[in-house]
């Protein structure tokens, strides 16, 4: 045992360092390669002029500083423009998507989680089936039901509505709205120019009657994935609490939202998170609905970024919009953490609750199943 | 003794491995090949239908010298278009003994992206007019189009086309303009004979007025810069002037243009494909929900295909008040700069675009040859299509400069807000902005 010969400062494990890192060398090649070196490449292109011929590095491309990025967040000028009503259509979808989604899983979860339901396991899968389907092929399939004489249309007829020709409407849902309550043209109040080279009127138009659509197809086929997540949060409650809920009075909407909710907050918060990086990176369906017509109100920051490096040939450009995406991602990941963050000396009422809603839990559970119900979050 | 055997099996281990990562993350020259071999086999894998491909991947697409093999990146309408090349590089290929695989694109303009970033483009590729400017601004092409001994057979529409700063860069493979289709069964309904063909604005709007009824809008196009555009034209407007430094949008010629196409929709006549729950102005006058359209030769293989049953002519655009306009769109053969296949690709292209191989290619897949001796004989031997060639005489290009493209999208979302009723000066307004802006960046540049 020539491993006992060694110097003791070591330590008992002091010879397995060099292993780990051979067992480890295997993930850290990989992901160097293909992660982290791409993502600083993709870091230096964004501050260079790189026009796409020939690597990046080594002398074909010239540091530029922050030009890129002064293009579309400073300088007047049609790049700011497009990325400003790239923002205000991204921002609409993510504030629609989000919360509908979130919510239409957490109901379909706790509808196929009742016991008394029959053909569970039907419906568990029917829910499940738009979010194994491509999206592309699902976007297809949207385009035919929303176009001017498809199905949706069709069925709106029935009842006297006659639809809107949803994907070549480019009008602001909030400025029809608007419309509807006698606002004609532009209100001077908004007619000035807001943050981006975008104006007021138009950072309030609500998203478009195309976006909205794809809106609806974005919660259609997210809304299985994330059922599934609540599912597996669900599960983890143990069916003790219920029990002790009922025993205590709490009737199903009581219960809903004193155990149910409550406990299955980690996942809803990898549901959130997932959910709001998805709907900022939004592409497929972009680019199959025709890069962002009508009238731009689809173009996203992710479509912007394509279509500068990859049209345009500005891939400097393309870049830097890339980053500014990935910087709202994480400012805004971050802020959702703050919010749903564990108020250990919360309200007092919330406090009250929760002291209330443990006393009850307490009656037949020992433990309410420790803080982790989630095990269904992926990483 | 046994320790030590491990150490030096971990050390060796360790010593491959940063080369091996040293190889993916060092010099640039050698970084690149990763990504793009790891890139570069999505097209081929597309290639199904085309047959006959024998080369492998796109390692050893550059540096193959006499009797190698090349590949050629097209954009292709579908298998007539795809095997016709096929066929003709094939018979090149016999003669020259170089082998040319066709890789036909999903996406043409994100597949050279790709290729070029990746420092592997294909060795001869379909170079689109509205993206030409751009990859030649930034020395993407090889100037090699002055170097052909047809060069001068060329009409001098697509000659200036494909001429950046100066030089003619590549051989334009074939040319599409814009015509007036009408649908002759919805013509004759409405009572109108050959005398009534439109030859100016008041009659396009007098008889697109006579053919609209209940379900079908007597004229329909795009809404968008490659159709409205032909109408500033034909007004007598332009977007830039003639030295190419200033925009010139913002005329009165370009909005009396806007006016009159607002004034067709305003009465009713004029309705958008989108409108007509069509995807292209095509697929409108397939479904006889329009009885004329302004497309390109491009509509015949359509309706042959989708809609075999609608009759229709094909007439030249009518006048407008500054004379006679259409656009012409073509692809050129592009070659990449500094290419190591230059020559062979020259040749190639030379055979490609001799006047026998371009109506091969006409009677194939319906495109007009883009030298004016194999126009000629096309027109002759497609009389229908007489009006495309005709076209080409008075037909101009599209604005495309490097740094158009964006500027058009703009312009093109805000026509949008036109149908139901938009500022026609506040649209030309943004527009002037916007091209100038663009303007004096590529001038700058």
């Amino acid at each position: 045992m020539t491993i006992l010969a060694r110097p003791r400062s070591r330590g008992l494990r002091g010879n397995e360092g060099p292993y780990g890192w051979l067992f480890t060398l295997p993930a850290i090649l990989i992901l160097g390669i293909f992660l982290v070196i791409p993502i600083l490449l993709a870091i230096w292109v964004s501050f260079s002029n790189w026009n796409g011929l020939g690597p990046p590095v080594g002398g074909q491309a010239d540091f530029v500083g922050t030009a890129n990025y002064a293009e579309v967040l400073i300088q007047p000028g049609l790049a700011r423009r497009d990325f400003g009503i790239a923002i205000r259509n991204n921002l609409y979808y993510v504030l629609l998507v989000v919360p509908i989604q979130t919510a239409v899983a957490l109901f379909l979860a706790v509808q196929v989680n009742r016991r008394v339901l029959a053909a569970r396991g039907f419906f568990r899968t029917a829910f499940y089936f738009p979010s194994v389907t491509s999206s592309v092929a699902i976007t297809v399939v949207f385009l035919y039901l929303f176009s001017a004489s498809g199905v949706v249309n069709g069925v709106l007829n029935w009842i006297r509505i006659r639809g809107p020709n949803w994907f070549a409407d480019p009008r602001g849902v909030f400025h029809i709205v608007l419309g509807w309550l006698g606002v004609e043209g532009v209100p001077s109040l908004l007619a000035g120019e807001g943050p981006l080279g975008v104006t007021w009127w138009e950072w309030v138009s609500g998203p478009s009657v195309a976006m909205t659509a794809l809106i609806a197809l974005a919660v259609f086929t997210t809304s299985g994935t994330f059922m599934l997540l609540f599912l597996a949060g669900l599960q983890a409650i143990g069916s003790d609490i219920e029990e002790a809920a009922l025993v205590d009075g709490a009737g199903p909407v009581r219960k809903f939202f004193s155990i149910t909710l409550p406990m299955l907050k980690p996942t809803l918060f990898t549901v959130l998170t997932l959910g709001l990086i998805a709907t900022w990176q939004v592409f497929d369906q972009i680019y199959l609905t025709g890069g962002g017509s009508p009238a731009k109100t689809t173009l996203t920051p992710a479509f912007l970024a394509y279509s500068a490096s990859f049209e345009s040939l500005k891939w400097g450009g393309g870049a830097a919009i890339s980053f500014i995406l990935f910087g709202i991602i994480v400012v805004l990941t971050i802020f959702q953490r703050w919010v749903l963050r564990d108020r250990e000396g919360g309200s007092r009422r919330g406090r009250r609750r929760r002291a209330r809603t443990a006393r009850a839990a307490a009656v037949t559970a020992v433990r309410p199943g420790g803080h982790d119900t989630g095990g269904g979050g992926p990483t | 003794m046994k320790m030590k055997r491990h150490w030096r099996a971990l050390l060796l281990f360790t010593v491959v491995a940063l080369i091996a990562a040293c190889g993916g993350g060092g010099t640039g020259d050698t970084s690149i090949p990763i990504t793009s071999a790891d890139d570069a086999p999505a097209p081929t894998a597309d290639t199904g239908d085309t047959g006959g491909a024998d080369t492998t991947g796109g390692e050893d697409t550059g540096g193959s010298a006499e009797g190698g093999s090349m590949t050629m990146l097209i954009g292709s309408s579908g298998d007539a278009e795809t095997s016709a090349v096929q066929a003709a590089v094939d018979a090149w290929g016999e003669e020259s003994g170089v082998s040319v695989e066709v890789i036909a694109a999903n996406d043409l303009t994100q597949q050279l992206g790709q290729g070029f970033s990746g420092g592997n483009p294909p060795d001869i590729f379909y170079m689109s007019w509205d993206q030409f400017q751009t990859y030649a601004a930034n020395g993407y092409l090889e100037p090699y189009a002055e170097e052909l001994s047809n060069a001068d057979a060329f009409y001098q529409s697509l000659r200036d086309t494909f001429t950046y700063d100066g030089s003619f860069y590549c051989a334009p493979k074939d040319f599409s303009t814009l015509g007036l289709v009408i649908n002759t069964d919805a013509w004759e309904e409405a009572g109108l004979t050959d005398d009534d063909i439109p030859t100016n604005w008041d009659e396009l709007a007098d008889v697109a007025a006579a053919l609209t009824t209940d379900g079908r809008a007597g004229l329909s196009f795009g809404l968008e810069y490659a159709r409205i555009g032909v109408f500033m034209n034909q007004a007598g407007g332009t977007l830039v002037s003639e030295d190419g430094t200033t925009a010139t949008a913002d005329s009165p010629e370009n909005l009396q243009a806007l006016e009159y196409v607002q004034s067709l929709v305003e009465a009713g006549s004029l309705k958008f494909p989108s409108e007509l729950g069509a995807g292209w102005g095509g697929e409108a006058f397939g479904q006889q929900t329009a009885a004329m359209v302004i497309e390109g030769p491009w509509i015949n293989g359509a309706l042959a295909n989708d809609y075999p049953d609608v009759n229709y002519r094909v007439v030249e655009l009518p006048e407008g008040p500054g004379g006679p306009s259409t656009f012409v769109f073509t692809n050129c053969w592009g070659i990449p700069a500094g290419s190591e296949t230059r020559d062979q690709a020259i040749d190639l292209v030379e055979f490609l675009t001799s006047d026998e191989q371009q109506l091969a290619f006409s009677e194939a897949f319906g495109v007009i040859p883009s030298t004016e001796s194999a126009a000629a004989t096309y027109a002759e031997q497609f009389p229908d299509n007489e009006a495309f060639v005709a076209g080409n005489d008075y037909a101009v290009s599209p604005i495309a400069f490097a740094g158009a493209a964006e500027v058009i999208a703009d312009f093109n979302a805000s026509l949008e807000g036109f149908a139901t009723g938009g500022d026609a000066q506040t649209i030309l307004t943004t527009l002037q902005a916007n091209l100038q802006a663009a303007l004096d960046a590529a001038n700058a540049g």
